[in-house]
């Protein structure tokens, strides 16, 4: 159990280092604090990521040298 | 590194044991004088000196200077939506943080530094990240925190004011510009004459479209998937970028560094206005898995191989006459090294993404302090990978050719002069051993650091034979991410220009519309593209005027964060700690004022760029062409860029003076208000 939970982490790590986070948490999230509003589908959660990384916004730095 | 339980007397033992295993190394370090040394030396001196730095000032920063509280909700708990403002574990979050953090700079400036000895690089690595590199980014990330990830140029604006707001704006535009044009020029130099380097580089172009085309209409959204195809492509684009460079094709792809600097230029424009999705994002898994592997695997391979150190602990050019970069070991050893002891450009990463995904205020030293200091051990890995190397090739690859000729004849003689004894026949030997015609004059530092990575990883997988493969797997690898960032960086810099212009001509504002995107995005590549291309023509090979620009810049953005870190102590009524930040600021201030003077006024025409211009300007009075000038046209381009560089030098000088005026002015005038005024978000419910 303890290596699937690394495993899982690891992974979360990997998706989090280009810039998306757990799609599960944010799922749940809308379903608890806003029912009935649309929730993205996890293609459209890691385009929308996508966008938001390398569009505009006062954040926009998002790497370094 | 997890944070470390406190009491207890075993654990204080510990900690002196630790200590003291640290003190010893670096004594071993610090006056071994022998043939070589071994690198695990330098290795275990590191994180003795991390750990404890760790423990001690991290934790005396975060609980009494700063005084983290673990109840206080972030703005992750407060703003929680799923997608900017997350409550992540820490973790997940070092590594996201750490990986927006490390890049080319902590690989590039130790090996440029290593021309002065493993000595100097080594200690300014440690003391610099201890007292500056990781107070700044710890501190900027737990102020944006406390502001509910405010970015660095809005919280200088509201604890500031709106005109030191816009000067530190311009400052970082500038900055950008000059990152941009020096990362670029490090993969030309690296690519220029080599044509298994370039396939495997162009390469990767098809590769991150297909990619991209998969993971938009095929799989959607299977990041593992899609990364794990890249990632075979990758290899095999080595290898068969192996298959051209010895086949009729090779000259297809082998170009001189002028030509490269155009595509790149191109390649910029087109990359950066295309949907993310299409390049970019296929790109940045790309990199960004490679080079997080690749630092992985290189400390592996460092613990199994333990390394002997060639380089010398100091060698005889810190007096200033190297052929590297020029200069005296101060201020030019601080300025060359940069990212890995202490980054500005940290301070815009430390409040961008990370402090909107804080799980709770006691992450905050692990992760800001603690990814720092990793990013450091990158850069002391780097700096033993440059020193393994025979001194006589170190030099070989890292001076111009207008120091030591162009063929390997000359070049042995003029090394040997040097006292870096080597034999012509020895150059072409390295040459063949990692698939290149040539190893002479490939400055830049990348191809140094492929050449060691090579010997190392090559010692562990594959042996000599496999020399050439991973020479050319460590050029793909740092020129993947360089291009991630100049791709990434030409957006950031587009959306910069729109914000700064938008100020005058509104229209150009906005970000959908395509004719101010085109706009935007050619001032952009402008910027960077006339510095690359002069840097690309420089007789002296670019680095070597280019990378100080940089590395002023760079510790420049850092004063600037430091002042700002300064005010706001003052402001919360902090003042008694203000030597936290204000002893590393009074440094970089220092280093970085000295600096940029040298560079405006040296008499040294090697060194100061108005003593070259100067110089040149003489010889056109008496009629005469200096090298590489072949024409009065071209003898007039090198004085334009050296004032251009000079001019550079004043902005950035005037910059980060106007800054700590304005820092000054703030102090006194919290110093005369009764409470504190710092303005941070408070702990409600937005």
């Amino acid at each position: 159990m303890r290596w699937r939970e690394a495993l899982a982490q690891a992974a979360s790590t990997a998706r989090l280092m280009v810039g998306v986070p757990d799609y599960q948490a944010y799922a749940a999230h809308r379903a608890r604090e806003h029912p009935g509003e649309p929730i993205l589908s996890p293609e459209a959660f890691v385009a929308e990521r996508a966008e938001r990384r390398f569009g505009s916004g006062p954040d926009r730095i998002g790497r370094c040298c | 590194m997890a944070p470390v339980a406190n009491s207890g007397t075993l654990n204080r033992i510990g900690w002196g044991l630790l200590a003291l295993l640290g003190a010893v190394s670096l004594g071993v370090v610090a006056l071994h004088r022998g043939e070589t040394i071994n690198a695990l030396w330098i290795v275990v001196a590191a994180v003795c000196v991390y750990l404890t730095a760790y423990r001690f000032y991290g934790r005396f920063i975060a609980h009494k200077v700063l005084e983290i509280d673990p109840a206080r909700r972030t703005p992750a708990v407060r703003h929680n939506d799923g997608l900017d403002y997350v409550p992540t574990h820490r973790n997940v979050l070092f590594g996201h943080h750490f990986a927006a953090i490390a890049g080319a700079g902590p690989l590039v400036g130790p090996v440029l530094a290593a021309q002065m000895g493993y000595l100097p690089g080594t200690l300014w690595l440690l003391v610099g990240v201890v007292f500056a590199g990781a107070v700044q980014d710890f501190v900027i990330l737990f102020l944006s925190t406390r502001r509910d990830g405010k970015s660095l140029g809005e919280m200088i604006r509201t604890e500031m004011g709106n005109v030191p707001g816009v000067i530190a704006m311009v400052g970082i535009l500038a900055i950008m510009i000059i990152l941009l044009a020096v990362l670029a020029l490090i993969v030309v130099k690296a690519l220029a004459g080599s044509p298994w380097g370039t396939f495997t580089v162009f390469a990767t172009i098809p590769v991150a479209l297909f990619m991209g085309l998969y993971g938009r209409y095929i799989r959607p959204g299977r990041i593992g998937e899609v990364s794990v195809i890249g990632l075979i492509g990758l290899f095999a684009a080595i290898l068969l970028g192996q298959q051209v460079a010895e086949g009729p094709w090779a000259s297809a792809f082998t170009y001189p560094g002028e030509t490269l600097a155009l595509m790149l230029i191109a390649y910029g424009f087109i990359a950066s206005v295309i949907p993310v999705w299409l390049l970019l994002a296929p790109r940045d898994y790309l990199s960004t898995f490679l080079k997080i592997g690749t630092i992985v695997g290189l400390a592996i391979g460092i613990l199994i191989v333990r390394p002997e150190l060639q380089m010398p602990a100091v060698t005889k050019f810190i007096d200033g006459s190297g052929p590297v970069f020029a200069g005296n070991l101060f201020p030019f050893l601080f300025i060359t090294i940069a990212c890995g002891a202490v980054s500005g450009f940290h301070a815009l990463v430390a409040s961008g993404t990370t402090p909107k995904m804080v799980e709770s205020e006691a992450h905050l030293p692990f992760i800001g302090y603690g990814a720092m200091l990793t990013e450091s051990f990158v850069a002391i890995m780097a700096l033993i990978a440059a020193c393994v190397l025979d001194p006589a090739v170190y030099f070989a690859l890292n001076s111009p050719a207008a120091l030591i000729g162009a063929s390997t004849n000359e070049a042995a003689l003029a090394l040997s002069s040097w006292g870096y004894t080597v034999t012509p026949l020895m150059l072409d030997e390295v040459a063949r051993q990692v698939g290149e015609t040539t190893i002479l004059s490939r400055t830049g530092g990348a191809p140094t650091l492929a050449v060691g990575m090579a010997s190392i990883l090559s010692t562990v997988i594959g042996g000599p034979g496999m020399m050439a493969f991973w020479y050319h797997f460590a050029i793909l690898f740092e020129a993947l991410f360089i291009l991630t960032t100049v791709d990434a960086g030409t957006r950031v810099a587009r959306f910069m220009i729109q914000d700064l212009l938008g100020t005058f001509v509104s229209p150009l504002k906005e970000t959908k519309s395509w004719t101010a995107n085109l706009i935007a995005t050619a001032i952009a590549v402008g910027g960077w593209g006339w510095f690359l291309y002069q840097g690309v023509t420089d007789p002296l090979g670019g680095i070597n005027s280019l990378w100080p620009l940089f590395g002023i810049a760079n510790q420049m953005l850092a004063a600037i964060a430091l002042t700002f870190a300064t005010v706001v102590l003052f402001r919360m009524k902090k003042e008694r700690f203000a030597w936290v930040t204000t002893a590393p600021l009074a440094w970089l201030l220092i280093c970085t004022l000295t600096a940029g003077w040298q560079k405006m006024f040296h008499p040294d025409p090697k060194i100061g760029f108005i003593a070259h211009a100067n110089k040149y300007a003489d010889a056109l009075a008496r009629g005469e062409l200096l090298a590489p000038a072949k024409s009065i046209g071209q003898m007039r381009q090198v004085m334009i860029n050296d004032w251009v560089n000079a001019g550079l030098c004043a902005l950035f000088i005037a910059v980060v003076v106007a800054m700590v005026f304005y820092g000054v002015r703030s102090i006194m005038e919290a110093r005369r208000s009764a409470g504190p005024t710092s303005r941070e978000v408070a702990d409600a419910l937005a």
